[in-house]
């Protein structure tokens, strides 16, 4: 009686694949269930699809090259006349002051939140305001702005006088962007830090580092992808808004500088973005040309498309424990709870 | 003897000292620096509203007049008999808020539930790879463009196919009826909370320890009632916190409503039957968006800042309320 | 004999007196097994209870291209404990949740071979409908996160489809059942609506039973269930092993080769996915024939 550990080893047979569960045998309000389930699941694809092919159908319909390089012009005839440079270098502008504003400090932010946290009462606090600012409408920001580069001290920052301004500029709108974006990048920096595990810091110490050399050296570093990715969505909220951009950017067709010096000038002066652009030519603004509000619409969102993949390429799998995508963009997801309008 | 000598501070360690203490206070400083920044605003919007709610008092919420008359009014200089110029009846425009609000957080959340749980239970592997940046573009989608869909596609149509001359002939003294309403809104409004509402559904349902659903596969029961029953179950602190995170997003959103949701502040009245659903109303952060060129205008401006103070305040209490629906889940352990 | 065939079904059983000693190293077994001294073992089952209930045949089991179990054949009998035994990785837990089709929950599970309960193939019944005659208790307790009455009640609500009351006699009567097969009713009977997360781990693990036997299965499977456990909860839910297993037939993996020496009728020892001998508790243990089961039995590995 040969046992089997010292006879030759047997061929394994073919394998049959594990079947899975038959819904089928299900009773029927499950069943019901399964399938709702599964249309909404394609309902979502076929919603999302449904709208870039429609935006992009429309867009490239009405997409000329020289919409690129001519400035808006007023005149009556709005669908032959003029294009969306202004708008386009308008929105470059607003969306450089505002990430170069809120991409240090929302990481700073989010250092302490993670690193220090003390005293504890005034964690606790700041962290519930930068909820509270994640979830506060971007046309009450807009309207708080306002209140502030009203008063006459601010007035260097456009075309107003001490006495008072209108306070409508690149650099306003800029800044006011920043607070859109904090929460997102504070957010990130803050859950990529708490992902560290803390033997990391303990090792830094041991070799005698004081904490802020650890925090700069080591720990951002190694986050360098979420915070990438953080600041990419805090970006891509700033674009995509439009309310601040109406209040605080004075909306002229073209950016009017103020002042005679070359770069200070345009950023003190006003002008518009591909958002309000849009509005603008939109039946609900005045431009009535629907041709170039979906020319520019399509830009606009080929752009925020972009960012997207940028970020998915950025983030994924670059977290430890490669958490699975919902609970990535639910961290961020969190911190955009306001809305982008 | 030895002599004591005294220990020498040194020097490297003690600049090291500093200098940490020295980032520890300035990125304090900071910290504090945004809290001030956002405790500011608060207190300076509702400043800058009292004069209106002061003015009005509680009626301030109530209805009783038109609210665009009452604007023009304020515009003008010239007020109405018997009332002030700061005269205000906001009801429609809180009214047209919370419907469309109430309507597309409702729809999301069924919604997203179900497509939430097709993510994490029935979606094969491939179609999950595709919806993830299906959802990060509906996510990152601006509400212009969500807009512009509407005003030029969505609105037409349903004006076309679902309003009746009829229907509008029968209400032509009231209010008129065209594809900008609140059902457009609603709808819209429901599409761009959506993303917002499925991650974070997804993420509850799969911090639902996988020991919980295995013992209910090994019992026998279905996947569907394992989730109905054991997943669900746990996770709704989590949905509920991710439904007022979506209200929030809702409340807020400006730019679409004002493009779609027809810009009458009228109260739509559910006792109108079919009608109800193409009614227009104006949200009021819809309303404020395009009253903003008139900030300049003294009783203008608080009336505006008014109902700012009412969107910061309910974003306030909705944050609250966020952090009170996620208390449940320490029962549990579950970390959400 | 050859190690796997399987005995035949009538054999003689020989009470073994639990305090007498056995034989160590006069016996044909070779060198002192482990297991040496008094050991209490489980009183024999009665014959005429013994019944066929699953078999294996010539099962093998795969997690992508990797085969964790090789040309496995046994046979699962009412009325007897199966243990199987082994070190970690051969195979054991892979080959239990194979006997209730829970291997298909993992993805890149591929099998071969014939399981049959009651002689039909277990994967041409409805999935479902074999693992509510087929249940399964896991070494970490899981306790739903309802009350116990929810608790014990869940298979069996299930069951009804369409529940129209919760409480419904029918199924009170069920859950008082199945809480005193599992020992557990006297201590719980006081507040059936408390929170199952408030039991202590052996509570909640015969909490599992409990609801594992609501439903009335025809098999338990057993994945070392009071691995986590303390001795004395350990203990209780040996002697309702030894209970249950008149009525429903009994398959428990454990690393502890005390407690398979204690609860089982029939060992199995598996070693790296093949099944290396199988046979009855008394011969396993004192006379094991291969040379790998008696230096995993004398603890040469493990």
């Amino acid at each position: 009686m040969a046992s089997v550990a010292t006879s030759p080893q047997p061929v394994p047979p073919q394998a049959l694949p594990a079947p899975r569960e038959r819904v089928s045998s299900w009773p029927l309000i499950d069943r019901i269930c399964y399938w709702l389930c599964w249309v909404t699941g394609i309902g979502l694809c076929v919603i999302a699809v449904g709208i870039v092919l429609y935006m992009f159908v429309k867009g490239i319909g009405y997409l000329r090259p020289e919409l690129f390089v001519k400035s808006p012009s007023a005149s009556l005839r709005q669908t032959q006349s003029g294009g969306f440079l202004d708008p386009i270098i308008g929105t470059l502008i607003v969306t450089a002051i505002g990430t170069a504003v809120a991409a240090p400090t929302g990481i700073a932010l989010g250092v302490w939140l993670s690193e220090y946290r003390r005293p504890r009462w005034l964690a606790r606090v700041v962290g519930s305001s930068i909820e509270i600012l994640a979830g506060v409408p971007s046309i009450v920001l807009a309207l708080f702005g306002l209140l502030i580069v009203s008063q006459g001290f601010l007035s260097f920052l456009s075309q107003g006088s001490p006495q008072g301004s209108l306070g409508e500029s690149f650099l306003d709108a800029g800044l006011f962007m920043a607070l859109l974006a904090m929460p997102l990048i504070v957010a990130a920096t803050y859950e990529a830090l708490e992902q560290v595990p803390n033997r990391v810091r303990e090792a830094s110490c041991a070799l005698g580092k004081t904490r802020i050399t650890t925090i700069r050296r080591v720990l951002l570093p190694s986050i360098r992808p979420s915070m990438a990715g953080g600041v990419v969505l805090g970006m891509g909220r700033i674009i995509g808004d439009t309310a601040i951009v109406t209040v605080l950017l004075g909306l002229t067709l073209k950016n009017e500088s103020v002042g005679s010096t070359p770069i200070i000038g345009t950023l003190r002066g006003t002008g518009s973005t591909l958002t309000s652009y849009v509005y603008y030519n939109s039946p609900a603004g005045e431009g009535n040309s629907h041709e170039k509000a979906y020319a520019a619409a399509f830009v606009l969102l080929m752009i925020v498309l972009l960012l997207n993949a940028i970020v998915t390429r950025i983030t994924r799998g670059s977290e430890p424990g490669a958490r699975s995508w919902w609970s990535r963009f639910s961290i961020q997801v969190r911190s955009i709870a306001g809305p982008s309008s | 003897m030895v002599a004591a000598t005294a220990r020498r501070p040194n020097p490297e360690l003690a600049a090291a000292a500093r200098s940490d203490r020295r980032a520890e206070l300035l990125l304090g400083a900071l910290a504090f620096g945004a809290f001030a920044l956002i405790a500011f605003m608060v207190v300076t919007v509702v400043l800058k509203a009292w004069p209106s709610f002061s003015y009005n008092g509680l009626s301030w919420f109530g209805s009783g007049g038109n609210v665009e008359t009452e604007l023009r009014v304020m515009r003008e200089g010239t007020p109405l008999p018997g009332h002030g110029l700061a005269y205000f009846r906001a009801w429609p425009l809180i009214w047209g808020t919370v419907i469309t609000t109430v309507v597309a957080v409702v729809l999301a959340l069924v919604i997203s539930t179900l497509a939430a749980v097709f993510l994490t239970e029935f979606a094969p592997a491939r179609v999950r790879r595709i919806i993830e940046p299906v959802v990060r573009l509906l996510a990152g989608v601006p509400s212009v463009i969500y807009g512009l869909i509407g005003i030029l596609a969505i609105a037409p149509w349903i004006n076309e196919h679902l309003i009746s001359n009829s229907r509008k002939q029968s209400v032509i003294y009231v209010v008129q009826l065209n594809g900008a309403n609140l059902t457009t809104a609603s709808l819209i409004l429901t599409v761009m909370i959506l993303p917002i509402m499925i991650a974070l559904c997804a993420n509850a349902l799969a911090a639902v320890p996988v020991s919980w659903r295995e013992g209910s596969a090994a019992l026998g029961v279905n996947r569907w009632r394992t989730i109905w029953r054991v997943s669900l179950r746990t996770a709704w602190p989590a949905i509920a916190a991710a439904t007022v995170l979506a209200t929030a997003r809702a409340l807020g959103e400006a730019v679409m409503l004002a493009m779609v949701a027809g810009g009458t502040a009228f109260a739509a009245n559910p006792l109108d039957g079919l009608t109800f659903f193409f009614e227009p109303v104006r949200p009021l952060a819809a309303m404020i968006f395009q009253e903003s060129e008139g900030l300049t205008i003294a009783t203008l401006s608080h009336t505006i800042y008014a109902m700012a103070a009412v969107l910061l305040v309910s974003a306030t209490m909705l944050s609250f309320a966020g952090w009170a629906a996620k208390q449940p889940m320490k029962r549990y352990g579950v970390r959400a | 004999m050859d190690p796997l065939m399987p005995p035949p079904i009538r054999r003689i059983v020989v009470d073994r007196d639990p305090n007498v000693a056995p034989p160590t190293a006069s016996n044909g077994g070779g060198a002192a097994t482990a297991l040496a001294g008094p050991r209490k073992r489980r009183p024999a089952s009665t014959p005429a209870l013994v019944q066929e209930r699953m078999r294996l045949e010539s099962v093998w089991l795969a997690y992508g291209s990797n085969w964790v179990v090789r040309d496995v054949s046994m046979t699962v009998r009412q009325g007897e404990v199966l243990a199987l035994i082994g070190a970690s990785g051969s195979g054991k837990t892979t080959l239990l949740r194979s006997l209730n089709r829970l291997t298909e929950v993992t993805e890149g599970a591929a099998r071969s071979g014939r399981i049959t309960l009651d002689d039909a193939d277990i994967h041409e019944v409805e999935v479902n409908e074999l693992r509510r005659r087929v249940t399964m208790v896991f070494q970490q307790p899981n306790p739903f996160p309802m009350t116990i009455f929810d608790n014990v009640a869940y298979a069996l609500a299930e069951r009804n489809g369409r529940r129209r009351r919760r409480r419904t006699p029918g199924i009170e009567a069920a859950v008082e059942d199945a809480l005193r097969r599992a020992g557990l009713y006297e201590e719980v009977a006081g507040d059936l609506d408390r929170s199952a997360l408030a039991l202590s781990g052996g509570q909640q693990q015969r909490l599992c039973i409990a609801r594992a036997l609501a439903a009335k299965p025809e098999v338990l499977l057993l994945d070392e269930p009071c691995s986590a456990l303390d001795p004395i909860s350990t203990a209780t839910i040996e002697e309702l092993i030894v209970q249950l297993r008149e009525t429903i037939a009994i398959v428990i993996v454990t690393h502890n080769l005390q407690q398979a020496f204690r609860v089982a009728d029939e060992v199995a020892f598996m070693h790296l996915g093949e099944l290396v001998e199988y046979g009855s508790s008394e011969q396993v243990f004192d006379h094991p024939r291969q040379q790998r089961t008696r230096d995993y039995i004398s603890g040469d590995f493990g």
